[in-house]
């Protein structure tokens, strides 16, 4: 079992101590085959006798409402959306992945504070202020990073959506008048603040403009990995 | 963003103290006064923006807030009020008065166990008040205050969440204690104008009008359009 530990001080309340399952992150833009690729792994992960829980960026039920009305109006400061977020991750982060790890689960995050971090620097928080409030979270045990090329973005989010999502365009920060513009110019910043996590914090890249198949059979060779280091309980019967 | 060290025309003033130390009828009295001599005044409550109040009485309604859930919904709310309120009118030359400022947050959030530097850098990006007043009190008067008034207590006011106690009469005399620690160990850091709230209204008044005249310049914030 590998020990669990926070990026800077646990939240109060939390014994990381207590922790045993396995945090493993997929990170990666929309349509990039996040979801897919978490679909397969669950099946597989279950089939090998292991407990999985997924968890998303979905909205908690303590600010949801609240947050989608307000990014309707428009209304919140960048950094009072910042904090909005964190209150929601960290509302899922304990009351959701911590339990689950305690009972010794898989997580499965599709996202997790990286994209919340990268959605914040690019709208112009500062760095060191984003990373000081998510350093409660805890350290996955791994993050993969699934790149695609932008002319493949383009055309998955197109084939799955007849028009381009107001927030993964950007559109709030006034990069372009034009949405295709703006959609291009902020999954380019979005790309360039992940490439620069990922050497901080370690992601591995995983070239998801391949098939599901191959980029799956790649997910399972490196997720086995993290499993192996997983102690398992010998019967002497 | 974080813009705590730029020179601004406007002044901040900020009370703070225990429930039951006189502080929000200071406040709102000083308030008058300014109003009244033609000052540009503005005054703003902890935990009153519109959005965030509904997500906050929520969350303490059913009990499902943690300390760090809990800290970070009221530093959600303060951001909004401190962007699109506190910020703008310091700019626009604004006596901005605030009845609790970030330093509520410092004082019970780390009595729930929150990392009091996790804390501060959260709030790195608000200055720190040209005046803060402290009303302080001795534990057993302010508790005198509010128990005689309000019997009803509130669960997280009374910090029934922290588990001191499962009475919460008993809880909320064991929080207000801490919290008051929190407080005046924070006093010197940031300066606190520390004043003992024992004091009759009236006279307490005339002392706080008196330092307000004394470290700022009043004259300076007259407004010139009037009605």
């Amino acid at each position: 079992m590998s020990a669990k530990r926070c990026f800077g001080n646990a939240p109060a309340g939390v014994d990381v101590s207590k922790l045993s399952g396995s945090l493993i992150v997929i990170e990666g833009p929309d349509s990039s085959g996040r979801s897919t690729q978490i679909a397969l792994l669950t099946e597989w992960l279950e089939q090998q006798g292991y407990a999985v829980e997924q968890v998303g960026l979905k909205r908690s039920t303590l600010v949801g409402p609240e947050l989608e009305r307000a990014k309707q109006g428009n209304v919140l400061s960048p950094r009072t959306l910042s904090l909005f977020y964190a209150t929601d991750f960290f509302d899922q982060f304990e009351n959701r992945i911590v339990p689950a790890l305690r009972a010794g689960f898989v997580v499965l995050a599709d996202r997790y504070i990286y994209t919340l971090m990268a959605r914040d620097i690019v709208r112009g928080a500062e760095p060191e202020w984003v990373s000081s409030i998510y350093s409660l979270a805890l350290v996955p045990d791994a993050v993969f990073y699934l790149m695609v090329s932008l002319r493949t973005l383009v055309e998955r989010t197109f084939q799955s959506h007849a028009d381009l999502d107001y927030w993964e365009s950007g559109m709030d920060c006034g990069l372009s008048r034009d949405w295709f513009q703006s959609f291009v110019k902020y999954q380019r910043r979005m790309r360039t603040e992940f490439i620069r996590m990922q050497k901080q914090y370690g992601f591995v890249p995983i070239n998801a403009n391949r098939g599901v198949i191959t980029v799956q059979k790649d997910l399972k060779a490196h997720i086995q990995v993290v499993l192996d280091k997983i102690e398992r309980p010998v019967y002497h019967g | 963003m974080d813009r705590a060290g730029e020179r601004l025309p406007g002044k901040l003033v900020a009370v703070e103290g225990l429930d039951g130390s006189g502080k929000s009828t200071q406040v709102y009295l000083l308030f008058r006064w300014l109003e009244s001599r033609g000052c540009r005044v503005f005054f703003t409550e902890w935990n009153s923006s519109l959005l965030v109040r509904e997500a906050t009485r929520k969350g303490k309604r059913r009990q499902l807030l943690t300390p760090t859930t809990f800290s970070l919904i009221h530093a959600t709310d303060f951001a909004d009020r401190y962007e699109r309120q506190i910020l703008p009118l310091l700019r626009a030359g604004y006596i901005v008065l605030c009845d609790r400022y970030m330093f509520t947050s410092f004082a019970r959030d780390a009595v729930r166990g929150c990392d009091p530097a996790w804390l501060r850098r959260m709030y790195g990006f608000a200055r720190v008040p040209d005046i803060t007043f402290f009303f302080r009190l001795p534990l057993e008067v302010a508790l005198g205050r509010i128990l005689e008034g309000r019997p009803k207590l509130k669960y997280f006011e009374a910090g029934m969440d922290l588990g001191l106690s499962p009475d919460i009469t008993e809880s909320f005399r064991l929080f207000q204690g801490r919290v008051l620690e929190q407080y005046l160990a924070m006093a010197e850091e940031f300066g606190f104008t520390v004043l003992d709230a024992t004091r009759p209204v009236h006279s307490q008044q005339q002392l706080v009008r008196q330092i307000v005249s004394q470290k700022l310049d009043l004259a300076t914030f007259h407004k010139r359009f009037v009605q």
